[in-house]
This record gives C-alpha cells, sequence and structure tokens, in this order.
C-alpha cells in the first residue's frame, strides 16, 4: 500500500449551462487555494448551477469539511446550487451527519 | 509463415498424398484406377536440404522426372517408386506440397491437356491446401497457448494456497508481508510457524526453475520444513533435516535457497540459519547489518551442515528478508536494482513509515510504469516496537496488542497513521462500513494530536497503540502536549450557524470522532493527551436482523 499523499487538483469544465467542478486527490487544508480559485472561475459566468464532482476525491479531513462549508456560505449568498456527485458511501455518511446533505444536493 | 525449417506439416501431407490414402488425388490425372496397389506408393520423407524442394519451388508447372538432371536422393526414390509426374504446390512463392503421379495406365504419355490440366489443378490446389495448413498451425498453436495458461493458473494456484493468509499478531512487533508472483510464478515462498511456548519462526526461500515444478518443490519444501521445525528448535538443526530430506526428492539441477529464524518474541533474541538465501538486513541505530550465516541451498548435496548466527533485536530495529527478484530487478537502461541500493534504501527510509511501502515504491521508480517483472518479489519485514522489558500498563489490561507505532507530527501525516492502522484491522473488523468509520476517527484523532497537543513540532511524535479483544477493537492515540486540555463538551459544530457566520468554518474534528465510533474517551494530564476510540466487532443491526 502507498499512503503517499495525492495532490489535490480542481478543475473546471463547463457543458452547456452545467459547471462542474472535478475535485481530485486529497481535500485537507492544502486544498484551500485550489478549491477556492476554481469556485471562483466557476461562478464567474454567474449561473445559478455548480457541481462539485467527488468521484477522484480519495480521503476529505474535517479541515476539507470546512473548505466546503465555506464555499457552500459563499454559494448560498450568491444564490448558487451547489450538487454533489461521486461521493463515496462513507462521505455520504459525513455529508449527512454534518448536515452538509441539508444544504447541498447529493447524487 | 510457414518455411522449410518446419517440415512436419509438408511431411504429414507427403504421407497423406503419397500413402495409400490418397489414391484418389494421385489418379487424378490418369484413367480410372483397375487396382489401387498399381497407384499407391510408400510414404516418403523428404530432408530439408534435398536439392528437389529447390527445384520445385521455382519450377513454375508440372515437372517430367524422367528429364531432370538433378544429384538428389529424393528424385532417386521418387523414380524407383514409379512416379513420372510431379506437379509441385507452391503458394505465394513457397512449396507447400506437391502431387505425384506415376505412369498412365495406358502406358501412354501424359498429353499437353494432361499437364494443362494438372497445372490448372495445382494452382486451385496450392491456395486451398495454404489455408488448410495455417488453420491446422493455428489451431497447435491456440492449444500450446491454452495449456501454457492453464500451466500459470496451477502453479500459481499452488502457491496462494500454501502462502500464509495472515501476518502473525505479535505484541511489541510490527510484521508485514509483501508477495507479488511474477507472470510465469517463481518460486518464493515464506512462512510463519507459531510454536506453543510463543516463539515464531520466520522462513523465507526461492526455488529454482519457474511454473508448476518450482511451485511442486515449493509444495515439498514447505511440508519437509514444517515438520522438521516440529521435531527441531536449532534453525541450522532444521535445515540440515530439510536438506537431507528433500534431496533424494528433488529433481535435478533443482535447488531451494532459504532462509529460516526463530524470534523469541519476548525477549527479541533470533537464532538464525541460512541455506545460500539473500543474506537478510536489519537496520540498526547504527546504520544496516547484515545477517550472514553459511549453508549451502537445499536439495544439492546430502549431508550438509548449517551455521547457526543470533541477533537480539532492539527496539525500532527492523530486518528484512526478501527475495533476488528485488535485488535482481532491472530497469529500461538494464541497470540491476542491487544490493548497494537495498541497504542505502533501508538505511534512509523513515521510522514510522512501512518499510515494505517504502522499498515497493523506490522499485516502482527504478523499474518505470512498463516494467514486466521477471521474477516472483517477496518482502518481509519484522520490527520490533515497544521497549520490551516494560510490562504492558494497565490501560491495556484484558487486551491484546495489535500493534504500536509512532508518527510524526507532520501536515499530511494522519494519512499515514489511518492507513497503518487500517493494515492491522482489516483482518478484525469485517465490516467495511465499521472500518472506514473507524479510520476516519483515526485520522482526526491523530490530526487533532499534531495540531493541538503537539503544535506540528518535529520532536513531538504521535503515539498510537492498537489493541483488540473478543468483541472490540481498541485505538489509542496519544500527544505529548501539555497545557491546555481537550475539551469534549465544547462548542458542538452547528452547520445552520457556520453558515450564518456565527461560527467559524472549521471545529468538526471531534465531533466527527464522536460519530464514527461506538465509544470515544479522553485521559489526560500535564504532560499528554490521550483519544481512546473503541469500535464493537459485532455486526451492524442491518446484518443481525438477517
Amino acid at each position: 500500500m502507498n499512503v503517499k499523499e495525492n495532490e489535490f487538483m480542481a478543475t473546471v469544465s463547463q457543458d452547456g449551462d452545467r459547471t462542474t467542478i472535478l475535485l481530485q486527490g486529497e481535500i485537507n487544508s492544502r486544498a484551500d487555494t485550489d478549491m477556492t480559485a476554481a469556485y471562483e472561475q466557476a461562478v464567474a459566468g454567474s449561473l445559478a448551477e455548480v457541481i462539485l464532482d467527488f468521484n477522484q476525491v480519495d480521503y476529505i479531513n474535517s479541515t476539507g469539511i470546512a473548505l466546503i462549508v465555506g464555499l457552500l456560505a459563499k454559494a448560498r449568498m450568491a444564490n448558487i446550487h451547489l450538487t454533489a456527485v461521486g461521493l463515496s458511501d462513507h462521505y455520504r455518511e459525513i455529508f449527512t451527519i454534518t448536515r452538509l446533505s441539508d444544504f447541498i444536493d447529493i447524487q | 509463415m510457414y518455411t522449410w525449417g518446419n517440415m512436419t506439416t509438408l511431411r504429414a501431407f507427403w504421407r497423406r498424398n503419397f500413402g495409400r490414402e490418397a489414391v484418389e488425388e494421385t489418379a487424378v490425372a490418369g484413367p480410372p484406377p483397375q487396382s489401387t496397389s498399381q497407384i499407391a506408393g510408400p510414404a516418403l520423407d523428404i530432408a530439408p536440404d534435398d536439392p528437389l524442394l529447390a527445384y520445385l519451388q521455382t519450377a513454375g508447372g508440372v515437372v517430367e522426372l524422367e528429364k531432370l538432371n538433378l544429384s538428389s536422393s529424393a528424385v532417386d526414390e521418387l523414380r524407383r517408386s514409379g512416379v513420372t509426374l510431379i506437379v509441385p504446390l507452391v503458394s505465394q512463392g513457397e512449396l507447400i506440397g506437391m502431387i505425384n503421379i506415376g505412369s498412365r495406365l495406358s502406358e501412354q504419355d501424359y498429353s499437353t491437356e494432361d499437364r494443362k490440366l494438372l497445372g490448372d489443378l495445382a494452382s486451385q490446389a496450392a491456395p486451398a491446401l495454404r489455408v488448410a495448413q495455417l488453420v491446422e498451425q493455428q489451431k497447435i498453436e491456440a492449444a500450446e497457448r491454452e495449456r501454457i495458461e492453464q500451466e500459470l493458473r496451477v502453479a500459481s494456484l499452488i502457491q496462494h494456497t500454501l502462502l500464509p493468509k495472515e501476518v502473525p499478531a505479535i505484541p511489541g512487533w510490527t510484521v508485514s508481508a509483501y508477495y507479488q508472483p511474477a507472470r510465469q510464478v517463481g518460486g518464493d515462498f515464506y512462512d510463519f510457524i507459531q510454536f506453543e511456548d510463543g516463539r515464531i519462526a520466520f522462513i523465507v526461500a526461492d526455488v529454482t526453475d519457474k511454473g508448476i515444478p518450482a511451485a511442486l518443490v515449493m509444495a515439498t519444501t514447505r511440508s519437509i520444513l514444517h515438520s522438521a521445525a516440529e521435531r527441531l528448535v536449532e534453525p541450522g538443526a532444521v535445515l540440515k533435516r530439510t536438506n537431507d530430506a528433500l534431496y533424494p526428492q528433488i529433481p535435478p539441477k533443482m535447488f531451494v535457497t532459504c532462509f529460516y529464524a526463530l524470534l523469541d518474541p519476548v525477549s527479541g533474541y533470533l537464532r538464525f540459519a541460512n541455506a545460500g538465501h539473500d543474506v537478510p538486513y536489519c537496520r540498526t541505530a547504527s546504520g544496516v547489518v547484515e545477517f550472514r550465516a553459511r549453508g549451502m541451498p537445499l536439495g544439492l548435496m546430502p549431508g550438509m551442515e548449517y551455521e547457526e548466527m543470533e541477533a537480539t533485536l532492539k527496539p525500532g530495529e527492523q530486518v528484512l528478508l526478501y527475495s533476488d527478484g528485488l535485488v535482481e530487478a532491472h530497469n529500461i537502461d538494464y541497470e540491476m536494482f542491487g544490493f548497494p541500493r537495498l541497504q542505502k534504501l533501508i538505511n534512509e527510509h523513515a521510522q514510522g513509515e512501512s518499510l515494505n511501502d517504502y522499498l515497493l515504491a523506490q522499485l516502482a521508480e527504478f523499474t518505470g510504469a512498463d516494467w514486466e517483472q521477471e521474477d516472483d518479489v517477496t518482502l518481509v519485514t519484522l520490527q520490533c516496537l515497544a521497549d520490551l522489558e516494560t510490562p504492558q500498563s494497565s490501560d491495556t489490561a484484558g487486551w491484546w496488542e495489535i500493534t504500536n507505532f509512532k508518527i510524526d507530527s507532520r501536515q499530511g501525516n494522519e494519512r499515514l497513521a489511518m492507513e497503518q492502522v487500517a493494515e492491522v484491522i482489516e483482518t478484525l473488523l469485517e465490516d467495511e462500513q465499521k472500518l472506514e468509520r473507524l479510520k476516519t476517527a483515526v485520522a482526526e484523532a491523530t490530526m487533532n494530536a499534531m495540531e493541538h497537543g503537539n503544535k506540528y513540532d518535529p520532536a513531538r511524535p504521535v503515539a498510537i497503540k492498537v489493541l483488540a479483544n473478543e468483541t472490540a477493537v481498541r485505538v489509542r492515540i496519544s500527544d505529548m502536549g501539555e497545557g491546555v486540555k481537550i475539551d469534549r463538551h465544547a462548542e458542538i459544530p452547528d452547520i445552520d450557524a457556520k453558515l450564518a457566520g456565527e461560527q467559524t468554518p472549521r471545529g468538526w474534528g471531534l465531533f466527527l470522532i464522536e460519530k464514527m465510533v461506538d465509544e470515544m474517551a479522553i485521559e489526560q494530564d500535564e504532560t499528554q493527551h490521550t483519544i481512546v476510540l473503541t469500535v464493537h466487532r459485532d455486526k451492524t443491526d442491518g446484518d443481525q436482523q438477517r
């Protein structure tokens, strides 16, 4: 087993009026800058809907949860709806426990 | 492509067309046969270098044997058999067969029209025959491939059946094993034998040759080793007995290299002998030490003696047993991984990180992505963890210690802690959901310890202890922080308050830990904080209802 850290990466893509942020690697404190930048880029087109794609995320720690809360706060201020796709069962549970799932659509 | 080097196909064709069963073909150009004995000829093998073959390849039509001026034993033989005409069958410039025809029953010569007919026949028959030959050849090749695949499957099955299903759990020690077979399974194997008095034998061996022969010798050697180990204690005596018993059974030119070590886990005393296997390394505070002992490989000669050596392992020391698949791996420049590199890497690798993982990562880096593994790679590591003289403290009474280790307080290292704990509890917690939850709790508690307790001070590691009893798994995570105590009744994170800006987005750690485990306890004094996580090993409610 290789436990080397996986660099975080966030990539924004646009498909019609769907904007997706593809998240990759570990969501921890070091993901802050890239995640914020990706979010700013995603909402630059003044859209009402942003999809967070977690399919390639292998680890989220509590600091990562805090980053997502921060993102959610910004999105709500701007009336942007967030949807999460590709969460593993375990992280779905964590989204439920933290009640992130009350504010982010989980698909 | 079909070539002359492969005479079998041609010979088979030959016999078919020259033997009794070829009557109809032979009779094509002649009148209806009165009696087959007049036209059936004997089977004939033609040497690949007979000049007749080269001649026919370029002859470009029907050949009259009578007019042929060629010093060839095949021509002589054909003449003796009464053949007068040869119709070469040539496809894409290659001679793939011939039709041999005797005299006409009427004893008249063959007419021009007869020869034209034969020539036409040959030009149509040759490609058809060629296709038939290729189909036949492909069938043979496909069967051969299937046979090889089947052999690989059997060899790998034998090997997997015999390798230990899990590593022994020894209090105060971490044992880990890695085995990666090459495509054509080599003869590597490792084993652990646990004795009633608590001692444990560690075995790593390598059988020469590959595939099923190696797998069978491996199986034999393993069972001889086991029965020798049951009756004898001293590693040298075990190898001597094994060698003498194996010698009459092993095929010639095959042998087995084997390292055998006996550990007393209470004192750390290790006694070992070696039958020509790669010398294990021990990482100590003063550098890497080789565990050398003289002895011939098993199965080569009877009556051999095996030198016995000893060592006492101290806390933190780590022994690596391995096979030549690691040191003999080549990179794209045909450079070998080699012993010096291995020794250097063992010395360099960071405490707390798994040595196996580290070496495998280094091997992958060395060989590159497209590496075709030449031989099996086997790694077995044994690490002395705790101070062996210290009796178990009361907080662990009634619990069996699975492992304990330390993690440097460095950003991101909670993941390392999580993976190391997961590695040892995977077999204890069958429920995947519980395992994932405990992993998250361990990561969060470790982060808490590194950040709040140790302030990311490299001089203050986090100590992690994994315990188990029959009904539960427990993980104790301790920092070295004095001062501020952990307040488990601190503000409960509330997402509404966070979104409204009334709470910071952070502060999820303890909340998550508590939700992820069945019990969370905090023990703290002036010098350290310990978070104790407990998860019950019983099935989930959903499972119980089924």
